[in-house]
């Protein structure tokens, strides 16, 4: 259970690697169902290699395709984003406050420092 | 690949803050839970050196975490692996991180980042390691838009 949802987590932090998934995720946050076509006009690359992003968003979750005639319609899925997130915010919550503690430490060796530079000129 | 990204502006100098990095004292100081002891610290700060800390927490149990330093580059960088030799979280039992701290110079001190990603695929962690702060903003946006389905 645990490895299936770390290799879940690794699907979508690789789709979150990408600048063109994150401009198609962005693009799907502001409208909440794009063509594939439209989806791909602001792209230099071409409709094969942006349905082959596409597949790797819909691997991991974040997407929903659905086919109407001859269109096909796409929608974000954020649930595996909210999985991410939970794993960032556990991840920052042990880490942050000792981050803090270090600031504070260094910042203290910084003070003595000084004051040992400074007195050294002095005498 | 997962990775998490802090950044920290240090009134201190890069060769203060490494030092904070890199020595069994300087571990000591900011390793454990807030207002509990570090119990041990050691370090040996040469790339291929060894390193463990072990600490308590607040329900009184001990946990120890240890790894091998990968780079040392004084004063600007020391990437370390890391896992729990006790303790911990149960899902990151037996699984190795790798915690990566940049030291640059900064107009009144220092600019910390710190990485911490999972060790599975290096090459995926060096192509990772940029971008991350702009899509976990708009993440962060998505999230607030769309609350979760109750169950």
């Amino acid at each position: 259970m645990v490895n299936y949802q770390a290799a879940a987590l690794d699907r979508v932090f690789a789709v979150l690697g990408d600048p063109t998934r994150r401009a198609i995720l962005a693009r799907l946050e502001q409208e909440e169902c794009v063509t594939v076509s439209v989806l791909a006009q602001p792209f230099a690359i071409k409709l094969p290699a942006v349905m082959k992003h596409l597949d790797v968003m819909a691997d991991a979750g974040l997407i929903t395709r659905a086919k109407h005639g001859r269109t096909v319609d796409v929608r974000l899925s954020p649930e595996p984003l909210r999985e991410a997130a939970d794993w960032l915010a556990r991840y920052e919550r042990f880490w942050s406050p000792k981050l803090d503690r270090l600031t504070a430490h260094a910042e203290a060796r910084e003070r003595e420092a000084r004051r040992g530079e400074n007195k050294a000129t002095d005498e | 690949m997962t990775s998490l990204t802090l950044v920290r502006r240090i009134a201190a100098r890069p060769s203060i803050v490494f030092e904070a990095l890199t020595t069994a004292e300087g571990l000591s100081a900011w390793w454990g839970p807030d207002d509990l002891p570090v119990i041990k610290a050691e370090i040996d700060a040469r790339a291929g050196g060894a390193y463990l800390v072990r600490f308590r927490t607040a329900d009184g149990a001990e946990h120890e975490a240890f790894g091998e330093l990968l780079e040392v580059d004084p004063p600007r960088r020391v990437v370390m692996s890391w896992r729990w030799a006790l303790g911990g979280e149960p899902e990151e039992l037996g699984r190795t991180s790798r915690i990566e701290f940049e030291v640059r110079p900064a107009e009144d001190g220092s600019e910390l980042t710190f990485t911490h990603a999972q060790l599975r695929n290096d090459a995926s962690v060096a192509s990772h390691r940029h971008g991350w702060t702009g899509a976990f903003d708009k993440l962060e946006r998505v999230l607030a838009a769309a609350p979760p389905d109750p169950i």
